[in-house]
Parts: structure tokens; sequence; C-alpha cells
């Protein structure tokens, strides 16, 4: 991003102040992440940074929040987290199988009506959460499945199925269909293509499909308001945080808050080499 | 005339070929097919039913079913006759018997306020009715309130099966018994307030997006992979966490002990008695709303710069155009699609937001959203609360719509 030397003054200054702007607008987007970090462990009951932190001393730092999280008697986020990984995993192997399944029907060029069915199928995305909310709560309550263990796995699949449709479709648009005709001219039964040619190559999009199944199901709190009704022992970490902030901002929340960015930054390395390992497979750039 | 082509098989290559092709098409359908079921009866036909809701009063029509038939040929100008009160009465004891009077109570408390003491009271004195006497006089003992015309003709209104009354409350109309449409008084009006306030913090958290957005995707779009990588992290490591922490982390920032009044007060820009009101109002839900949806921006607009030539520019500028003139001319008109893109998926997820504003807005900041929640989960008006959802579901439908247009709902990508 060097300037040649005859840039005139004007751009210049211009140019500065660009690299500034983007500057401040990158610090916006992250830094509130990180503000959240050190005061996790804070000493102190209050949520500020204390004399003693700007000035790093030892003492003003500790576990103690981290301790109250795991250990404090008062706290459910042991179930909670328990409960969230589990509503995450199999509404993911739900959305998962679903959403691939269909996106190999949507993505042929023999399918009838596509536009229509893509925008049913992606509905749940763009539809607000608390029209969803209350929808899925009314039938799953017609059905005795309110505040269940199945309930809440079928209304995270269904919120997180779009994700998938999308990565999907998007990987099977750059796939190469001569591929396929060469292996069954080779001989190879559909089955066996499907298993030996395709699946391994589409792989990096479901698997960051599944991603996104598993982060909406694990991140989701507006759906879950309504279908868990208040069940203490089908809360979630969203949930309880949602309860937590409502009623006061702890050092606790900090400490959760902390873990869900390790978890996050996880995510985000798994995703790029993901979509290195795509790019590297398919020999061409990712979109 | 055109030859026979045959296949190997003694077929007709055209029939032949369109049975494949059915077949195919079949396939493909049937692989859409359990997603698209699950979808429809699970997720769309609930949504119908929840906003069948908003008009219909089915419940309500058969608790008192022949009050309702026999109200229908009172006019409504004078007090009812025996025949409408000595109906109501027996429907009345019926339901104190099978115990939904307070159901009763509660859905005729919307038509009118006082209602839910009214029932309440006359239920517990219905048995002391003698049944042979002058049953209007006996209801006016009970309760003066039975001897205001204004009740009997919200009883008429509200037993009928269907109303589209909860629409005009939606948007702080009301319908007198006379049938005239006023709107109501003006300390009651929130509705309308909240939908101006929606939508206005939708546009300007889409414009507020925008502007922060395009400068940060040229960058990302124009720097070497190695230094564009690094930087993405900053967009997408939020774009990955969970809504709630970044919430939160706004509420440690902007309160007004937090973060932000700290560092301004020990800077000496603010006085510790004057702290920034940033929280708790509409300022908070602005900032911490565009910050979190901020990503949606980026990430449409930062692909298609990517596939923006540089050598375009460079064209442009050795023709003689300035950067300015050329950026306007040229780059510009090339990012409308990451442009449009990046503003309906901002705009269709700020319209129905609802964590954040409940959480850092405060009865300032709420939008919509909260206001639906409320009526389903505290004032217990469904039938409010899922006309204000269809008007919301209307209005995403339309924008929605319009990406499918413009942008096309397959070229949709995600990180």
């Amino acid at each position: 991003m060097a300037l040649p030397k005859y840039t005139e003054m004007r751009y210049r200054v211009w140019h500065y102040s660009y690299l500034v702007i983007c500057t401040a607008v990158f610090v916006f987007l992250i830094a509130p992440l990180f503000v959240i970090i050190p005061l996790s462990f804070n000493a102190e009951q209050y949520i500020h940074f204390s004399d003693g932190m700007l000035a790093l001393q030892p003492e003003a730092f500790s576990l103690r929040w981290y301790e109250d999280m795991i250990y404090g008697t008062k706290n459910p986020w042991g179930i909670a987290a328990r409960n969230s990984v589990y509503y995450a995993f199999f509404s993911t192997i739900g959305a998962t199988v679903l959403g691939t399944v269909a996106a190999l029907g949507l993505s042929s060029r023999y399918m009838p009506y596509k536009q229509l069915i893509m925008s049913v199928l992606i509905s749940p995305m763009i539809i607000p959460l608390i029209i969803s909310g209350s929808a899925i709560f009314f039938s799953l309550a017609k059905l005795g499945l309110a505040a269940t263990f199945p309930g809440i796995v079928i209304a995270h699949i269904i919120l997180g199925t779009p994700f998938v449709v999308i990565t999907v479709t998007a990987t099977l648009s750059g796939f190469d269909d001569s591929i396929t005709r060469a292996a069954s001219s080779l001989g190879s039964t559909p089955t066996n293509t499907f298993f030996k040619i395709t699946l391994p190559l589409i792989t990096p999009g479901i698997i960051s499909g599944a991603l996104f199944a598993f982060v909406t199901s694990f991140d989701e709190i507006v759906v879950i308001l309504f279908v868990a009704g208040g069940d203490r022992n089908l809360t979630t970490i969203p949930l309880q945080m949602w309860t937590g902030l409502r009623e006061q901002l702890s050092p606790t929340i900090m400490a959760v808050a902390t873990c869900l960015i390790v978890l996050s930054t996880l995510i985000l390395i798994v995703t790029e080499l993901l979509r290195r390992r795509s790019e590297r497979i398919r020999g061409i750039s990712a979109q | 005339m055109a030859a026979e082509i045959r296949t190997s098989d003694g077929e007709l290559l055209s029939v032949k070929l369109k049975k494949v092709e059915r077949r195919r098409r079949t396939t493909a359908f049937l692989l859409a097919a359990p997603l698209l079921f699950f979808i429809v009866f699970a997720y769309v036909i609930p949504i119908f039913q929840m906003l069948g809701r908003s008009i219909d009063n089915a419940e309500m029509n058969s608790f008192l079913t022949e009050t309702h038939e026999v109200m229908q040929t009172w006019d409504g100008s004078e007090m009812p006759g025996e025949d409408v009160t000595s109906t109501f009465y027996y429907e009345l004891k019926t339901a104190v018997e099978n115990k939904y009077h307070g159901k009763i109570a509660t859905r005729l408390n919307y038509e009118k306020g006082g209602f839910t003491s009214l029932i309440k009271k006359t239920s517990r004195k219905l048995k002391n009715f003698d049944e042979n006497a002058n049953f209007l006089d006996q209801f006016i003992d009970v309760h003066k309130k039975w001897g205001d015309i204004e009740y009997w003709q919200a009883l008429k209104r509200g037993t009928d099966a269907y109303h589209f009354r909860k629409y005009l409350t939606t948007f702080d109309y009301e319908q007198k018994f006379d049938g005239s449409i006023e709107r109501i008084p003006e300390k009651l009006r929130i509705n309308v307030t909240l939908w101006l306030r929606t939508i206005f913090v939708a546009v300007g958290v889409t414009f507020c997006c925008f502007i922060l957005a395009y400068p940060i995707s040229h960058l990302l779009s124009v720097l070497p992979t190695r230094y564009s990588n690094l930087l993405m992290i900053c967009v997408l490591l939020p774009f990955w966490t969970s809504l709630l922490v970044r919430t939160s982390s706004w509420m440690v920032l902007l309160q007004k002990q937090g973060v932000l009044n700290d560092t301004l007060v020990s800077l000496g820009f603010v006085a510790d008695d004057s702290r920034l009101e940033l929280m708790y109002n509409m300022t908070g839900t602005f900032i911490a709303m565009t910050q979190i949806l901020l990503p949606f921006m980026v990430l449409p607009l930062y692909s298609v710069m990517k596939t923006i030539s540089p050598s375009l520019m460079r064209a442009a500028t050795s023709m003689g155009a300035t950067p300015f003139h050329a950026f306007r001319k040229i780059y510009f008109p090339l990012t409308y699609a990451g442009i449009s893109a990046g503003s309906i998926l901002v705009f269709v997820l700020a319209i129905g937001y609802y964590i954040t504003p409940a959480l850092v807005g405060g009865a300032k900041g709420i939008l919509i959203s909260n206001r639906i929640a409320y009526h389903m989960q505290q004032s217990l008006d469904w039938s409010l609360a899922t006309a204000m959802a269809t008007v919301l579901l209307i209005a995403v439908l339309v924008v929605y719509w319009l990406y499918n247009k413009i942008v096309g709902i397959d070229n949709m990508r995600l990180g």
C-alpha cells in the first residue's frame, strides 16, 4: 500500500486518513471483545478496571470468577454447558444430514421450482426470530413437545438447516459434473460415485455448514426463551447469560464470555483451515 | 421429414430423453423433499397458524355462542332486552360451572377495560340470581357497570368469531362501538412510535454499517493475502462470537460506571458527575447493533470487491480521470451487487432485533420485536402480538423478495 513518490500532497493526506479510518473501524469491531477478557480476571467484584489492574499488580488479578463459574453452588453453568453441547450436537447432525441431501437436489439442473423451494428452505434464517420462536413454540406445545429435549432439538434443526443448505449449495456450484460422469463411464454405480467422488470433494462445504449449524444452536437465545419455558433443567449457556445480564452484570458472566471467545477463536481457526483445504483440493480460489 | 433416431433398445430418442429427464427431476425433488416437508410442516404452517390467531376469536365465540346469536338482532342503540340478558345469564352460569369464566373475563377485558372485575364479581353473585325476575336489573344490582350500554356493546363485539381490530391497535387506532375508526388518546400511543423507531434504527444501522464497511472491505480486498487474512480475523472473530458475549461487552463499555465513561473521566473530558448516558437509550441500541451487524455488510462487500480488477481504476486514471472521478464512475458502480446484498441482509436482521435492544436499549431503546415479546409473554394478548408479528413478517418478506430479485437467493454466501 505504499504510495508512489510522485503522489500529490492532497492524495497523500487522503490516503493516510483512509488508513486511519480503516484502523478505527477495525478497532471498533474487535476491541469490545478484548475488553471482556482482562475484566474476567478481576479480583474485585465490580466490573471495571481497578487501579491495581492498570498498574499490572499481580494481586489485582485472580481466577476466582472461573472457580465460581465451575464450582459455584448456585451457578447452573455446568448443566447449561452440558445442555448447550447436547442440543448443538444433535441438531447439527439433523440439520447437516437434511441440509446436505436437500442441497444435492437443489444444485441439480433438473430441480423443479428451484427458486421457490430455495426461498422456503432459507426462510428460517430471514424471518425474525421472535416470530419463529413463538410459532415453533405453539406448534411444539400442540404436540406436547414444548419444554422437552426433542422439542428444543427440532427447533434448532429448523434454524440450522438454512446455513447448511447455503454452504453446501455454494460448494456444489463450483463442482465439475464431468468428474462424476467420468466415474460412471468407468463403470461406477451412482451410490459408489457419490461416496467415493462427490462426498470427499464437498466435505469441506459440509463441515463448514455443520459448524454454522452448531454455532447457531449453541448461541441461540430467542427461540429457546419460548421453547424451554423456564425449565431450569433445560437451560443453556445463552439462556443463563440472558438471565444473568438482565439482573446484573457479574464478573462470572465475564468469565463465561471469555470461554466463549476462546471457543469462537477455535471455530475461526477450523473454518480457515477448511477454506484452505477446499481451495487446495479443488484447485480454485474460494468464493 | 426428420429422421427417426432410436436408441439401442429401439425406443425413440426424444421419448427416451424425456423419460431420463423426468427421472432426474424426480430424483432431484426427492432429495430436497425431506427437508422441504420438514420445514413446511414444522415451520411454515405453524407460522400461518400462529398468524391466524390475530383475527381468530373462535374460542370466545364458542363460549358464548347463543348470547352472540341472540345479540345479532340487538342494534345496540338502547339497553339489551331480556332475551339477551337471560341467554347471557345461562351461558355465564355454564362457564362458571366449567371454570372457563376467567378466560371470558380476560378476553372481554381487551375489548373494554374493567371487564375482568365485572365478570369475576358477577360470577360470584350468580347463584343469588332469581331466575324468574328481571335479569338486567339483577345484573345492574351486582355491578353498576352493567347499566353502562358500552359493556353490552363490548360483549356483542367480543364474541364475534373473527375480528380485524388488532390490526388497528397495531397502528394505534381503535374502532369505537358505533363503528367509527379513530386514533387512540395521545398518551396511549406507543405502537406507531415503536414502528417508526424500528424503521429508523434498521435504516440507520444499515447506513452506518455501509459507511463503516465500505473502506475496510476495500482495504481487505486490495491488501496482499498475508495481511488481509490477518485483518479478516477482526471481522470474522466477532462474526463467530456469541451475540450475548458481544452484547455484554457493550454493556460493560457503555454503562454509566463503564469502561468508556471511566476512560473519559480519567482523561478529563467528562466531569465525574456528568457521565454520558450511553446505555438504556437509543444511542446504546444503535452503537451495539452497528457493531454486531457490521460483519454481515463486510463479507458480501468484500467478496464483490475481490473480483474487481485493479487495472480498471488504473486505466481510468491513466486516461485522465481524477481518482475521485474514477472511483465514482468505475469502482462504485461495480460494487452495487455487494452493497445491495449487504444492505438487505443487515436491514432484515436489524428490523427483527430483540436481544440487544432488550439488554442495552432500556425503555427508550426497545424495538417492535420487544413489544411483540411483551404481548406474547407478559400481557398475554396473543391476538395483538400476532397482529404485530404479521405486519413485521410482511415487511421482512417484501425485503426478502427484493433480495431475491436483485441478488438472487442462489448467490447468498456466508463467510
